[in-house]
């Protein structure tokens, strides 16, 4: 008994541990780390901006801060829909580089304890899972776990080092 | 910025006022040396820093910096008390100099998030040397400096009423006089120095102290605030061991200590040649009414410099910011299509008041971001006293208008520029001494650094009177870097000055410490441009040149043209719109190579049309239908076509975010009234890339 308040208690003084934001794209649920997680907006008007990478839909006004926004599913190669009342911008801030991700809509904030995630499976290269950093069990459902560094990831570096030269 | 924020305040604050301290040290350092002597405010001040300096280096664990500073501080301290009469002061500008810029480095590298590992022990030693040289030569002055100093000793000894105690030849007591300051608020002064005379007691002689009457009298108290608390005692011990003992009292703030008559000081004294020991800050006997009148001014300036205080610039960054969001809001609330057509008489007097409210605190905030240019344009006599030692040039430098104001970030951009336009003058331009003479000019050279406003631009001017750029020397020096383009007979002067400013290109045979590897002067060229700005070169043979830089006076805010095309806008800086009108059909002439072009009064520009560079959708594709804008950069031209004019306003420029920099013709963007974003246009870029 002591030991589980112990560890409630552990649990409680890093709030950010282990939690995670789930949102979904199509039927998936995706979660990422909230530590990452500055805020939730609705859709608003993207400025678009030439010579981008498809996914990379432009650049938004935040409050005065001009923020790059991504579409997740471009982004993972689904297609492309039309945003509504339900699309949502999760604001996220990765190496002092906030960056706006539009995803079709924000759901929850769960815990997922580590022992409750599992590596994503190592197969042939062309199974798209690497930008998933691991694979959460919540009871039944399993929720795709998005390592946000990678999302961002050196491949567009590269891209955008292409457009400078 | 997030080391900013992750770093200590404390160590910030050091950052900050060391810095600060140490270019007024630079300052007054320059100055003194200018005119050949030290004064004694001036030394005061080097004495004052050095000592701030390292007080707080020694707390925040420099030690190396607070050694030099202290030895600094001796030097000095040598100087005020025993004014030594022939100083070489230019070696001792160098050494303090030296200094100043150890502890710059090593602050830099704090700043930059290292830690501060140089090693000063050897400039300790060089500084340790010249003191006790100094020492040496002026031992024979000191003599006679000597007995007017045994005048003033009397003088003040008769005013502590100690003057009877001051013939006592026993020689193996020391005479000290310690006056003590208690912190602020400590309260119970009076009880706090009798417990010190008590403690002094057990160890020493107490003769006398002032006030005297600490515990009868309520008033002592105030007077110990104000004067601090005087004892005058005899010891056998050695002024490190009173020290200490009287450093051992709480609440202290400042001690003086001074040694008025020591053991083996005197007999030394009779020799003619008495060393006096002091510690602290305490003045000159000689100097006493001075240095009164001296504080008292210090008092008057410390408290004007409280009406400024330094923010912190991301703060002001972030009030601009907060600052443009509320003229946006504004625009919302007050343009809103609710309320368009609703008829609202008192509502739109309100609005109208607000919008006056905002853009006033909309120009104060850009105001306060401007700062005089002074500390930039002061910078550069370090860097010609430097470099007029070096090459043994004899250079002055006048420097014009300091008092221009300039945006901040501006004036942090245009440093490293000038100082390399000015070394190319000092190197290039000012012949040494034997040909000034020669030619009839003042053997000394002249600099003048001139800033001044004209419109909306700000003019910073180097003009040298050294012998001017060699045209013809330029000229064969870009033939053989393949840098003519033109045929020679159509080069102007000034076309052929400007080829200095391309890479690759010196003219100086040899390469110095200074200048001559070719680099340089295109990297000024670039540094300024990247502000916005460019440079002029005008010379004359025998008589100088003049390198004019010519920067806006502000990069947060163009003037801009609104274009749209389809959804989206785009803002063209004013500045480098030469016309823009709508063409007839027809006037668009297409190449084979489908290359679409329009001849204006008899020049031929290539059009571009911006939907398809930019790749946006619009349903305006026809020439006729849209608008045409003609850019100019650097005598070359381009059209632009787009769908419409919006309309022109000032614009707040903001950087894209970090990774999506630098796309092609894209300076940056902008946020319009209404809250959308509208991207600036890189002219120089456009015509580049299109």
């Amino acid at each position: 008994m002591e030991q589980v308040l112990e560890e409630v208690f552990g649990f409680e003084e890093d709030t950010q541990k282990d939690k995670f934001l789930t949102f979904l794209l199509g039927n998936e649920v995706y979660g990422i780390d909230i530590k990452y997680v500055t805020e939730i907006i609705g859709i608003q008007s993207i400025t678009e901006v030439p010579e981008l990478p498809e996914y990379v839909k432009g650049i938004i006004n935040l409050r005065g801060k001009i923020i790059p926004v991504m579409d997740v599913r471009i982004r993972f190669k689904k297609e492309a829909r039309e945003y509504n009342d339900r699309t949502c911008i999760i604001v996220i801030d990765i190496k002092d580089m906030p960056i706006g991700l539009i995803v079709d809509s924000v759901s929850e904030v769960l815990s997922i304890p580590e022992q409750d995630i599992v590596p994503p499976p190592q197969v042939n290269k062309d199974f798209n899972n690497r930008y998933i950093k691991g694979i959460g069990k919540v009871e039944n459902n399993v929720k795709l776990l998005l390592d946000c560094e990678k999302l961002l990831s050196d491949e567009m570096i590269d891209i955008l080092q292409d457009i400078e030269q | 910025m997030s080391n900013n924020a992750g770093r200590e305040p404390m160590l910030d604050m050091f950052i900050f006022e060391t810095f600060q301290l140490i270019e007024q040290l630079e300052q007054v350092v320059l100055n003194s040396e200018k005119s050949d002597s030290f004064d004694s405010n001036s030394i005061n001040e080097i004495f004052r820093i050095m000592h701030t300096i390292k007080g707080s280096s020694a707390m925040m664990l420099y030690n190396d910096i607070s050694k030099l500073a202290h030895s600094i501080e001796d030097l000095f301290y040598y100087i005020r008390e025993k004014k030594p009469q022939n100083v070489d002061f230019s070696a001792l500008s160098d050494i303090v100099l030296e200094g100043v810029d150890f502890i710059k480095n090593e602050v830099t590298k704090l700043e930059e998030g290292n830690s501060a590992d140089g090693s000063s022990s050897e400039m300790i030693e060089s500084i340790k040397n010249f003191l006790s040289a100094l020492k040496a030569i002026n031992s024979d002055a000191q003599e006679s400096a000597e007995s007017e100093r045994k005048k003033s000793d009397d003088k003040k000894d008769q005013k502590y009423y100690i003057s009877s105690y001051q013939p006592a030849d026993d020689c193996k007591t020391n005479l000290f006089r310690a006056r003590i300051f208690f912190e602020d608020g400590c309260e119970m002064e009076n009880i706090r120095a009798f417990s010190v005379v008590h403690s002094l007691k057990e160890k020493t002689e107490v003769l006398e102290y002032t006030p005297e009457d600490i515990m009868e009298n309520d008033n002592s108290t105030d007077i110990i605030i104000q004067e601090g608390f005087e004892i005058v005692f005899r010891t056998a011990l050695n002024e490190e061991a009173v020290r200490d003992l009287l450093m051992q009292t709480i609440f202290l703030r400042d001690l003086e200590l001074v040694l008025l008559q020591g053991a083996d000081n005197s007999q030394t004294a009779m020799e003619g040649n008495k060393k006096r020991i002091v510690l602290e800050d305490e003045p000159a006997p000689g100097a006493v009414k001075q240095t009164d009148t001296d504080s008292s001014a210090a008092h008057k300036t410390s408290s004007a410099k409280q009406s400024m205080i330094s923010v912190n610039l991301l703060k002001l960054d972030k009030l601009m910011d907060l600052v443009g969001e509320l003229v946006i809001s504004e625009a919302m609330v007050t343009r809103n299509p609710e309320i368009m057509n609703l008829q609202l008489d008192s509502f739109h007097k309100a609005a109208r008041q607000l919008r006056k409210i905002t853009s006033e605190i909309q120009d104060m905030v850009m105001e306060i971001r401007m700062v005089p240019i002074s500390m930039t344009l002061q910078k550069m006599n370090r860097i010609v006293r430097d470099m007029s030692k070096k090459l043994k040039k004899d250079v002055q430098l006048e420097i014009i208008g300091e008092e221009t104001e300039v945006d901040k970030n501006i004036i942090e951009q245009i440093s490293d520029p000038l100082m390399h336009l000015i070394r190319n003058s000092i190197d290039h331009g000012i012949e040494t001494t034997e040909e000034r003479v020669a030619k009839g000019k003042p053997a000394a050279g002249k600099i003048t650094l001139e800033a001044k406003n004209a419109g909306g631009d700000v003019w910073i001017i180097v003009k040298d009177d050294g012998k001017g750029l060699d045209k013809e020397k330029i000229l064969q020096k870009a033939k053989e870097n393949g840098l003519v383009r033109k045929p020679e007979s159509e080069l102007t002067d000034k076309e052929i000055y400007s080829f200095i400013l391309l890479p690759g290109f010196s003219t100086k045979e040899k390469v110095t410490e200074f200048s001559g590897r070719g680099v340089g002067m295109d990297v000024v060229v670039q540094n300024i441009e990247k502000i916005g700005g460019s440079v002029l070169i005008d010379s004359a043979p025998g008589m100088g040149s003049v390198f004019s830089i010519k920067i806006p006076l502000t990069l947060a805010i163009i003037d801009g043209m609104v274009i749209s095309v389809g959804n989206s806008t785009y803002t063209v800086p004013t500045t480098s719109i030469k016309e823009s009108f709508r063409p007839k059909p027809g006037d668009v002439i297409t190449d084979p190579d489908g290359n679409e072009m329009i001849l204006i009064r008899g020049e031929c520009y290539p059009v571009l049309r911006l939907h398809r560079a930019f790749n946006v959708k619009t349903k305006i594709e026809e020439f006729h239908e849209g608008v045409i804008m003609m850019v100019e950069n650097d005598d070359k031209g381009l059209c632009i076509f787009a769908d419409a004019l919006l309309g022109e306003q000032q614009v707040v420029v903001k950087a894209l975010p970090k990774y999506i920099k630098k796309v092609k013709g894209l300076a940056g963007c902008t946020l319009l009234g209404d809250g959308s974003i509208s991207l600036i246009m890189d002219v120089a870029g456009l015509i580049e890339n299109y």
